[in-house]
């Protein structure tokens, strides 16, 4: 059997996902009965269908969980270890994509490339910063010249009159 | 028979000069836009627009559908490399083309989806060819409650086919269609489930739903197992294209049987996504190897991609002859027809003969081109996967970051990008399903619609389901795909008893 302290346990964390599709059923039940449930003058209104869908998660979720707490212990959900590189992805990315709404897309792409390839890659920084220049490089000429797809950019890319 | 004089006189003006290069020209673009996280074949066919109204229409209409084809094509490879698909039509072929780039068979899974793709879409256009005259009269008969039939169909397969826990995917399904609900209803036009936040107004795009989880999930799974791409030992050489081409005949039962469920949904306006999904499913019950679906058979790439094509092309039967777009991208070629001046609908067919066929020739052609040229860059597409993981892997979030903040030009979109990537991680790992998800965030608002409107109909009655042949047969087909496996087991119980 595996130790339980080598990560979280299977189980456990497919119980919390259902707990967690209940909880969501019933926010969407709630804002079903705002939208109206009953029939109206345009027929069923608009929170008519959402409710039974609300409806069907808690059920199917509830019959879930049920089965969940049945299960026998099986096993890890993920080590650890392995736990901590999928945090190491999500930390960075997280930081990447709320910045993308501030300082356009170019530098952050960059730097999540660029860091990317020398905290996993253990590149030297200057492929680092080639690869990640050129590679933006051209994304800025196929989709601003070629596509004429404006895509977001911030004080950076103004300073450089792009 | 006048419609073979018309087919060669279409024949005749596709071959001019002049429009084999459009067409050349139209797949290579349509390809690379395929490719181009974002860029799906209705964004690519829109922005490209302008550049055909100097043209004539049927010149403008060859280059514009053939865009249409290297699209189509281009979906596949990023679906089999990397488990993002650029279209909707294109997730069914992520489930077993995606396993079999991981296996180093990239090169044989990218064969097999580009030849189904031709022989889905040739036998679509010989089907119309014959069938031009009288498709007008048939897809009239369908109603919403027709319509909503065949999407109550396509779900029901997904319950009762899938090796995961039923329950498991109806309440991956269920969250789906929640999904599709926030925003405006576009029943009443009225706001539901925004819980006053505007982000919400637009609701969740089915993009960006699929690039956070497929592609954003694909990438923390490969992380979790210590940033092995497992696709790297592919030999890629142009043998691979032969030797693949020498299996595929043996697949000819899949193959035809997901040409005419093609055929069926995209005509019967119900589109390309759920007919993948219904062909991948009906394949995966009906094969031999149907229990090992999912893990890289060559059949579950067939399946899917030759009924996507055979659906999208089929579905411009209905757009020309009637004015229904089957699909987004067809939506966006009716527009193109308004622009050039012609009026889609049943006369059409009498008084642009010259636009019409030479269309429907330049299917049959367009196709055939596109496949020499996608096939002769499988090496080159195969060669990707070659590229170490900590370069590769950032490179695809920042494309998934772009693909998602195109589809509606906002920021918020790319956080949310990364909601369901963190989701599809936790919930492919949960044995969640996340197909069903997908196809109910697609089809959600179009199946409500039709479901509310046959209501509307019946006065509330659920009896409208049932109320003629046509549409009682597809909805007991879609309980019998429900239940399919209580069925199964209680058939298995009464061999027993008999024996």
């Amino acid at each position: 059997m595996n130790k339980p302290e080598l990560g979280p346990l299977q189980r456990s964390v497919e119980f919390g996902t259902a707990v967690a599709m209940v909880a969501f059923g019933a926010l969407v039940i709630v804002g079903s009965v705002q939208a109206g449930i009953s029939w109206g003058a345009e027929g069923p209104r608009s929170g008519f269908f959402p409710f039974l869908i609300g409806l069907a998660i808690i059920l199917s979720s509830a019959i879930n969980l049920v089965q969940c707490v049945r299960s026998p212990q099986a096993g890890l959900f993920v080590e650890w270890a392995q736990l901590r590189q999928v945090v190491a992805v999500i930390i960075p990315t997280t930081v990447y994509v709320v910045s993308v709404g501030w300082v356009g897309l170019y530098l952050p792409s960059m730097l999540l490339i660029g860091g990317f390839m020398i905290w996993f890659g253990k590149y030297k920084p200057i492929h680092a910063i080639a690869v990640a220049v050129g590679v933006m490089a051209v994304t800025y000429v196929t989709f601003e010249w070629w596509f004429l797809v404006p895509l977001p950019k911030g004080p950076v890319e103004e300073w450089f009159g792009l | 028979m006048e419609e073979f004089a018309h087919l060669f006189h279409g024949f005749a003006i596709v071959l001019q000069p002049y429009n084999i290069m459009l067409m050349c020209i139209g797949i290579l673009l349509g390809v690379i836009i395929g490719v181009l996280p974002g860029l799906g074949g209705a964004n690519g066919v829109a922005i490209l627009l302008p550049l055909t109204f100097s043209m004539s229409p049927t010149s403008a209409i060859i280059m514009l559908s053939c865009i249409y084809w290297g699209a189509l094509f281009g979906g596949a490879i990023t679906s089999i490399l990397f488990n993002i698909p650029g279209e909707p039509w294109s997730v069914a072929t992520t489930f077993d083309g995606h396993p079999m780039a991981q296996q180093g068979k990239a090169g044989e899974a990218l064969t097999a989806a580009f030849t189904s793709s031709f022989i889905g879409a040739l036998f679509a256009v010989i089907m119309i060819t014959l069938l031009a005259p009288l498709v007008a009269k048939f897809a009239l008969q369908f109603g919403p409650a027709e319509k909503f039939s065949v999407f109550f169909l396509a779900f029901c397969s997904f319950i009762g086919m899938g090796k995961e826990p039923p329950f498991k995917t109806l309440a991956s399904m269920m969250i789906g269609f929640a999904l599709a609900a926030v925003g405006l209803d576009s029943v009443t036009g009225n706001l539901r489930l925004t819980f006053g936040f505007t982000e919400l107004l637009n609701g969740f795009d089915f993009l960006i739903a699929v690039i956070g989880l497929f592609g954003i999930g694909e990438i923390l799974l490969t992380m979790e197992e210590g940033l092995s791409f497992r696709g790297r030992a592919a030999a890629i050489n142009p043998r691979v294209v032969w030797e693949t081409w020498k299996e595929l005949p043996r697949y000819w039962k899949t193959s035809l049987s997901s040409c005419l469920i093609g055929c069926w949904m995209g005509i019967s306006p119900a589109g390309a996504t759920p007919a993948s999904f219904m062909s991948y499913g009906i394949a995966k019950r009906t094969s031999r190897n149907g229990a090992k679906f999912g893990t890289g058979q060559i059949e579950g790439v067939v399946a899917p991609e030759t009924a996507a094509h055979a659906a999208g092309t089929s579905a411009l039967l209905p757009m020309l002859a009637l004015g229904v777009p089957g699909s987004p991208t067809a939506a966006v070629l009716l527009g193109g027809l308004l622009i050039w001046g012609l009026q889609p609908g049943p006369l059409l067919f009498v008084e642009q003969t010259e636009f019409v066929w030479g269309l429907i020739a330049s299917m049959y052609l367009g196709n055939l081109v596109g496949l020499i040229i996608v096939l002769t860059c499988v090496p080159l597409f195969a060669a990707i996967l070659r590229i170490p993981f900590s370069i590769i892997g950032p490179v695809i979030l920042v494309f998934c970051a772009i693909g998602a903040y195109t589809v509606h030009n906002s920021a918020f979109d790319v956080i949310m990008m990364l909601v369901f990537g963190v989701l599809g991680y936790l919930l492919k790992k949960c044995n969640y399903p996340l197909a069903p998800m997908v196809l109910a965030i697609v089809l959600g608002d179009k199946a409500e619609e039709a479901f509310r409107q046959s209501l509307l109909i019946s006065q509330g009655s659920l009896g409208v389901f049932f109320s003629n042949g046509l549409v009682g047969t597809i909805m007991g087909l879609g309980l019998v795909a429900l239940f399919w496996h209580l069925i199964q087991t209680g058939f298995s119980r009464l061999r027993h008893m008999v024996a």
